[in-house]
C-alpha cells in the first residue's frame, strides 16, 4: 500500500511539488480546477500524515520516521528529519487545516487563484519541514523560506494597510531569526561541527553562554509566539492578511516559536532555562492578562481574536516553564486546541467580512436573525475560547493551571484569570455581533452559511469537541517525549 | 442485575443528550411536535430510570466506577465516572422530576414561539450536564457539569437575544459564574496537588491523613489545607448559588422564559452549590474556619435578600428573591453541618419553589405577559387552579405545617440553634427573622396578584381565563410533593441516616444527631406529632403566622398603609430598592474598571511604549538627547560658572558625609 512506505520527506515535498504544477499549469481561467487540484493535493497530504499518527510507537521518546543525507559536507550540514511525540500532532495539524484553508478560500479568491492556493501548498511543506527538521541549518532554511509565502499572501491579498503589516511582520521575525542563527555557529564550534539538534541536547555549555544563547533563541522564538513585549506585529499581520492567512499565521505559525522553546531552549540550556524561568513565567501571565484586557476593549473582529491569540499562547510558554508534565503537555494541548479554535474564529470573521465587508464590531449586531446556523456553530467557537470543558480550549488551561498550582499558587490565579478575562471579551464581543436587534439595514442582507462553509467550521466543530470530550489520543502520544524532555530540563548541562 | 443497572445508569444522562441533539440539529425536520415529542420522552425515560435507581440504592446497592479515562498527565489519570449513592440518586429524582414537569408546561408556555425547537434542545441539555454533575465521582466531572450548565443557563437567560436586557443578564450570569469558578478550578488544582487524585473516594479516604498539612499563600503565612480547599470550593459555590456577593447575577436571569427559572434557576441549577458542599462533607468537616465562612455567607444571604424581596413589584423578582434566600438558608445548614437537612431543604425547595414559578408563568400568560403585580389583582377567580396550587406554594415557602417547607425549614433553625460554630449565633437570629419575611413576602405576592381589588386593564382582563392543561396539570403534579414529601421523608433524610455514608458529619458537629435526641428517638407518627407539637411552642411557626397576618392586614386591609411605611422609611426603602448597590458598584469598578484598564494598556501600552518606541523610539530618543546636551552649550559664562558651583557644592557634602 502507498501509504506504507510513507516518510516525511515525501510530506515535506508533496505539498511543494503540488504547488509548483498549480502554479505552472493554472490561471484565472481556469481557477476551477486549480481549486480542485489543490484541494486534492491537501487531502493526499493529510492523508500521508495519517500514517505518522497510526504507526507513531508511542512508547519511545526517540526520534522515529528517520531520514538523513548529507547535504554540505563541507559544513556537516546534513538532510536530517524525525519527529517524536511533540512534533507529530503539530504536523497532522497543518496538514488539517491545511484543507480547510483550501475550501475556505474556494469561492472567495477570485484573482490570482493558482498563486494563492500554491503559496499556502508551499507554505505547508515548509512548516512540516520546520516540525521535522533535526538539524539546525536545514531547521533555519524552512523557518526563514516560510517567511516568504506569508509575506507575499499579506502584501498581496490583505486588507488596504497590507504593506505596511507585511513589512512589520518581515522585519520582526526576520531580526529575531538572526540572532538564532549566530546561535547555531556559536554551538557548531563548541559541538566540535555539527549542526544536529540532538547533539547538542548532549552538549554541556556554562552558565553565562547558555544565558547568551537563551536570550538568542528568545530572539526567534517570543517574537514568533507572540510574548508580551514583542507582539505588536501579529494584530496588525492579522487585521490585514486575508482569512486563510490569518488561520494558517494564528494556528500553526505561532506554534513554531513554542515548539522552538521545547526543540531549543529547554533541553540544549536547562540550566539557563531555570535561571530564567522566572522572567518567562511573568512575561507569560503578562501576556495572560495585560493582553485579555486589551483584548477586551478591541473594536476591529480580527484585532480581538488576534490579542485573545497572544493572551492563549502565553499559557504554552507558562506551561513550558513550571517544568512539570501537567504544565508542559498542558502547552502542548493548548498549542492544538488553539490550532482549531482560533483558526475557526478567524473563519468565522471571514465568513461575516465576506459578506459586509467589515471587521468593526460595531458594524454588526442582530446577526442571529438572519444566520442561525452560524451563530450557532460561532457560540460554540467562542466558548471554546472561553475555555468552557468539553470543548478543546478546556483541556490545556485545565493542565497549565493544575501544573501552575503546584509551581507557585499566584500563577494559577493570575492565570486563572482568563476564565472571567477569557469569556467576557469573547463573549461581549459575540453579543454585539450576533445577539440583539439587527442593527442595520446591511445585517438585513446577510444570507446564512453555504454548505461549503458549513463544511469547514462542521470539521473544526468536531476537532474541538473530539479533543474537549476525549484529549486521551492527543495526550497520548507524547507521554514519552515530554517525560525525556523533563529529565533533559532536570539535568544540568554545566561542564 | 449489577450489569444492568450500569446500563441504566448511562442511559439516563444520555437519553437527554440524545433528544437534546435531536431537537438542536435536527429541529427544522422535525418541527414542533417531533421536537417535544422526543425531548419528553427523553426525560421521561430518565426520570422512570432515576426512580428505579433511587429505589436500588433505598435497597442498599451503590456504585462508584469509572465510564472512559479522559486523559492522562504525568501518570495521573483524569477520569469521567459515576458515583450513584442515596445524595446522588435523591438529586437524580428531583432533577429529572422537575425537568419533566417543566417539559410538558413548555409545551403551553412556548406555544407561540419561533424559537419553540430550540428552547427544548436546551432544556434537555441542560437535564444531561445537570445529572453529570450530580453523577460524578470526581472533581474534574464535576467542573464540566457545573460549566455546562452554566453555559445552558446562560443560552436560555438570552433566550429571547433581542432583548437588550436579556442579552445583558446572561452576560452578566456568565462571568459572575466565572469569577466563582475560578476560585472552584484553583480549590481543584489545590486538592489535585495534595492528593494526586481528582477521584473523590480517594480524596476522601486520604483526607484525614492530611489534617494538619499547611498551605502558604503569602511568605509566612500558613493556612490549613482543608480551610483552603473548603473556601476556594466554596466560592465556586457562592457563584452557582448565588450567595452574597455573587448573587447578583440571579435576579438578572429573570429576563429568560418562565419554565427555565422554575428549572434552572430555582429547583435546580442554583441548589448545586449545596449539593457539592454536601458531597464534600468529609473534607468540609475538617475545617470549622470554612464552615463559618459558609455559616455567615448564608445568613447574609438569606437575611438582606428576602429583605429586598419585600420590595419587589415584578412577580418573578419575587420569587427569585425568595430563591435568594431559601438557598442561603440551605447554606446555613451546610456551615451548622446539618449537610441533610441542607439537601432536605434543597429537595421541597426545589418542588415548591419550581411549582411558585411557574404558577407565576401561568399568571404572566394570563396577563399576557405583564409581570408588574400593581397591574394584577383578584385574579383568583379567573385562574383557581393557579391560585390554589401558588397557595400550597407559598404556605410550603413559608413554613406553615404540614406543608413541605415547615419540617425542612424547621430542622435548619432548630439545628442552627443547636450549633456551637462560630457565626451561628448570629445565622440563627438572621433565618428566625427571614421567616417573618419569608411570609410576608409570600404572601404579599398572594394578595396582590389573586386577591383584593383588581387592577387588570380593560383589554387584558377580557382575556383573562386559567392557563391550558400543559400548564396546569404540571401544577397540580408539583403540588402534590409539595405538600407531602416533607412529612414523608422527614425522618429519613434528616434522623435516620438515610445518606448514609455519603454524608459524613463528625461527631462534635452533629446538630441534627442533638435535634433526634430532643425528641427521644420518637419515629413514625410519634415524631411527626413531636415535631409538630415543638413548633407549637414561641418560635419560628409563629413567626411565619404572624407574617402572613401583616401580609393580610398591610396588602388587603389597610392598603395604603405599605405606602405610609414607605414614605416614613424612605432610605431604607431606597436601600432595598437599589439593592444595596452592589449592581451599581460592580459596573463601576470592575466592568468599567476593566475596560478602562484595557484601554490604557492598549493605548498607552502597546500604541504609544511598544509601538511607538520600538518603530520610532530609537531614532527619537536619539534626536531629543541630542536636542537636551545642546541646551547645555548656551555659551553664556554665568551658566558655567553656576554648574562649577553646584558641582563644587556636591562633592564637598560627598567628602564631608562619606
Amino acid at each position: 500500500m502507498l501509504l506504507e512506505s510513507v516518510n516525511l520527506s515525501v510530506a515535506i515535498w508533496l505539498p511543494i511539488l503540488g504547488a509548483i504544477a498549480i502554479l505552472a499549469s493554472g490561471s484565472d481561467a481556469n481557477a476551477q480546477r486549480v481549486r480542485w487540484l489543490s484541494l486534492i493535493v491537501a487531502i493526499a497530504e493529510f492523508l500521508i500524515t495519517i500514517p505518522l499518527y497510526t504507526r507513531f510507537d508511542k512508547t519511545t521518546a526517540a526520534m522515529q520516521f528517520t531520514e538523513f543525507h548529507t547535504w554540505v559536507p563541507a559544513f556537516n550540514i546534513n538532510y536530517s528529519l524525525g519527529i517524536d511525540g511533540i512534533a507529530m500532532p503539530l504536523i497532522l495539524l497543518t496538514s488539517f487545516l491545511t484543507i480547510i484553508v483550501v475550501i475556505s478560500a474556494w469561492e472567495i479568491i477570485k484573482q490570482r487563484v493558482a498563486q494563492y492556493m500554491a503559496a499556502f501548498l508551499i507554505m505547508e511543506g515548509l512548516m512540516i519541514g520546520v516540525f521535522s527538521a533535526l538539524d539546525a541549518i536545514l531547521f533555519y532554511v524552512f523557518w526563514e523560506a516560510m517567511l516568504i509565502p506569508m509575506f507575499l499572501i499579506i502584501g498581496i491579498w490583505g486588507g488596504p494597510n497590507r504593506i505596511y503589516a507585511s513589512i512589520k511582520f518581515f522585519l520582526y521575525t526576520l531580526l529575531g531569526s538572526l540572532l538564532m542563527l549566530v546561535g547555531f555557529i556559536y554551538l557548531y564550534y563548541q559541538s566540535g561541527n555539527s549542526f544536529s539538534i540532538l547533539d547538542y541536547h548532549q552538549l554541556p555549555l556554562a552558565l553565562g553562554a547558555q544565558i547568551l544563547l537563551f536570550f538568542g533563541f528568545f530572539a526567534a522564538f517570543a517574537v514568533k509566539v507572540p510574548m508580551f513585549p514583542v507582539h505588536t506585529w501579529l494584530p496588525d499581520a492579522h487585521t490585514e492578511a486575508p482569512t486563510g492567512g490569518s488561520v494558517i499565521l494564528a494556528a500553526i505559525m505561532l506554534k513554531m516559536g513554542a515548539y522552538g522553546f521545547l526543540r531549543f531552549n529547554l533541553p540544549i540550556l536547562p540550566d539557563a532555562s531555570h535561571e530564567l524561568a522566572g522572567f518567562m513565567i511573568t512575561l507569560s501571565l503578562i501576556a495572560i492578562v495585560y493582553i485579555a484586557l486589551v483584548a477586551l476593549v478591541q473594536e476591529d473582529m480580527k484585532r480581538l481574536i488576534a490579542y485573545s491569540s497572544i493572551s492563549h499562547m502565553g499559557f504554552v510558554t507558562l506551561g513550558f516553564f513550571i517544568f512539570n508534565a501537567q504544565g508542559v503537555e498542558g502547552g502542548i494541548i493548548q498549542m492544538i486546541s488553539h490550532g482549531f479554535i482560533s483558526g475557526a474564529l478567524f473563519l468565522c470573521v471571514g465568513v461575516m467580512y465576506d459578506r459586509l465587508h467589515s471587521r468593526d464590531i460595531k458594524d454588526y449586531g442582530g446577526v442571529v436573525h438572519r444566520m442561525p446556523i452560524f451563530a450557532a456553530f460561532m457560540m460554540l467557537f467562542a466558548m471554546a475560547n472561553a475555555g468552557l470543558p468539553a470543548t478543546s480550549g478546556f483541556v490545556g488551561e485545565f493542565l497549565v493551571i493544575i501544573g501552575a498550582f503546584q509551581a507557585n499558587v499566584w500563577f494559577a490565579v493570575a492565570a486563572g484569570t482568563t476564565l472571567v478575562f477569557g469569556a467576557a471579551y469573547t463573549l461581549w464581543m459575540y453579543k454585539r455581533v450576533i445577539f440583539g436587534k439587527i442593527a442595520n439595514e446591511k445585517v438585513e442582507t446577510l444570507t446564512d452559511v453555504t454548505p461549503r462553509e458549513i463544511l469547514f467550521l462542521a470539521l473544526l466543530a468536531f476537532a474541538v469537541l473530539l479533543m474537549g470530550v476525549w484529549p486521551m489520543p492527543f495526550l497520548d502520544v507524547m507521554h514519552a517525549s515530554v517525560d525525556n524532555l523533563l529529565e533533559h530540563v532536570a539535568q544540568s548541562k554545566l561542564p | 442485575m449489577f450489569e444492568n443497572m450500569q446500563a441504566i445508569y448511562l442511559a439516563i444522562p444520555l437519553s437527554c443528550l440524545f433528544a437534546a441533539i435531536v431537537a438542536g440539529i435536527f429541529g427544522r425536520v422535525i418541527g414542533r411536535v417531533g421536537a417535544h415529542t422526543i425531548t419528553i420522552l427523553g426525560v421521561a425515560t430518565a426520570f422512570v430510570l432515576s426512580i428505579v435507581v433511587f429505589r436500588d440504592v433505598a435497597a442498599g446497592n451503590s456504585f462508584n466506577g469509572a465510564i472512559y479515562t479522559w486523559a492522562v498527565s504525568g501518570g495521573f489519570p483524569f477520569e469521567i465516572g459515576f458515583l450513584i449513592d442515596k445524595l446522588t440518586a435523591t438529586m437524580m429524582v428531583v432533577v429529572t422530576f422537575v425537568s419533566f414537569m417543566v417539559h410538558i408546561y413548555s409545551m403551553g408556555y412556548m406555544h407561540e414561539d419561533a424559537g419553540y425547537q430550540r428552547f427544548f434542545s436546551y432544556i434537555s441539555l441542560f437535564t444531561f450536564a445537570m445529572l453529570m454533575l450530580v453523577m460524578s465521582n470526581n472533581f474534574l466531572q464535576l467542573f464540566f457539569g457545573w460549566e455546562a450548565v452554566g453555559l445552558v443557563s446562560y443560552l436560555l437567560i438570552g433566550f429571547w437575544f433581542d432583548r437588550e436586557t436579556a442579552i445583558f443578564a446572561n452576560l452578566k450570569a456568565f462571568l459572575v459564574n466565572r469569577v466563582g469558578d475560578l476560585g472552584f478550578l484553583l480549590g481543584i488544582a489545590c486538592v489535585f496537588m495534595y492528593f494526586g487524585t481528582l477521584d473523590y473516594a480517594a480524596v476522601f479516604a486520604s483526607a484525614p491523613g492530611l489534617v494538619g498539612e499547611t498551605v502558604s499563600f503569602f511568605p509566612g503565612t500558613e493556612w490549613n489545607l482543608f480551610t483552603v480547599i473548603g473556601i476556594l470550593l466554596f466560592i465556586g459555590a457562592m457563584g452557582k448559588s448565588a450567595q452574597v456577593p455573587l448573587h447578583v447575577w440571579l435576579p438578572d436571569s429573570m429576563e429568560g422564559p418562565t419554565p427555565i427559572s422554575a428549572l434552572i434557576h430555582a429547583a435546580t441549577m442554583v441548589t448545586a452549590g449545596i449539593f457539592m458542599v454536601a458531597r464534600m462533607s468529609p473534607l468540609y468537616e475538617l475545617s470549622e474556619t470554612a464552615l463559618s465562612v459558609i455559616v455567615i455567607i448564608g445568613a447574609l444571604t438569606a437575611l438582606l435578600m428576602a429583605l429586598v424581596g419585600i420590595v419587589q413589584n415584578d412577580i418573578k423578582r419575587v420569587v427569585a428573591y425568595s430563591t435568594l434566600s431559601q438557598l442561603g438558608y440551605m447554606t446555613v445548614a451546610l456551615g451548622v453541618s446539618a449537610y441533610s437537612a441542607a439537601i432536605f431543604h434543597l429537595v421541597t425547595h426545589a418542588f415548591f419553589k419550581a411549582l411558585l414559578f411557574l404558577a407565576a408563568g401561568s399568571v404572566i400568560i394570563a396577563m399576557h405577559h405583564e409581570q408588574d403585580m400593581r397591574k394584577m389583582g383578584g385574579l383568583k377567580n379567573y385562574m383557581p387552579i393557579t391560585w390554589f396550587t401558588a397557595l400550597i406554594g407559598s404556605l410550603a415557602l413559608a413554613g406553615v405545617p404540614p406543608f413541605a417547607g415547615f419540617f425542612s425549614k424547621d430542622a435548619i433553625i432548630e439545628a442552627t440553634h443547636a450549633s456551637h460554630l462560630f457565626g451561628s449565633g448570629f445565622a440563627y437570629v438572621a433565618v428566625t427573622a427571614g421567616v417573618f419575611i419569608t411570609a410576608l413576602y409570600s404572601f404579599r405576592l398572594m394578595i396582590l396578584t389573586f386577591h383584593g381589588n383588581m387592577r387588570v386593564d380593560e383589554h387584558t382582563r377580557h382575556h383573562l381565563k386559567e392557563s391550558p392543561w400543559t400548564v396546569w396539570v404540571p401544577l397540580l403534579l408539583l403540588a402534590i410533593p409539595s405538600i407531602f414529601v416533607g412529612a414523608i421523608y422527614m425522618e429519613d433524610m434528616l434522623f435516620g441516616g438515610f445518606f448514609g455514608d455519603a454524608i459524613q458529619v463528625r461527631p462534635e458537629h452533629d446538630v441534627l444527631g442533638q435535634l433526634a435526641k430532643e425528641y427521644h428517638g420518637a419515629t413514625g407518627w410519634a415524631l411527626l406529632w413531636a415535631f409538630f407539637t415543638h413548633a407549637l411552642k414561641p418560635g419560628p411557626l409563629w413567626l411565619a403566622i404572624a407574617g402572613i397576618a401583616a401580609a393580610w392586614f398591610l396588602y388587603l386591609e389597610k392598603p395604603e398603609l405599605p405606602d405610609r411605611i414607605r414614605d416614613r422609611f424612605r432610605v431604607a426603602y431606597d436601600v432595598l430598592v437599589r439593592k444595596y448597590g452592589f449592581d451599581e458598584f460592580y459596573q463601576l469598578v470592575f466592568a468599567g474598571g476593566a475596560r478602562g484598564l484595557g484601554r490604557l494598556f492598549w493605548k498607552i501600552g502597546d500604541v504609544r511604549l511598544i509601538d511607538g518606541a520600538a518603530v520610532n523610539g530609537s531614532a527619537r530618543i536619539i534626536g531629543w538627547l541630542s536636542g537636551v546636551i545642546r541646551q547645555v552649550q548656551s555659551g553664556y559664562v554665568y551658566h558655567y560658572a553656576f554648574a562649577m558651583i553646584i558641582g563644587v557644592f556636591l562633592m564637598m557634602t560627598w567628602f564631608l558625609h562619606r
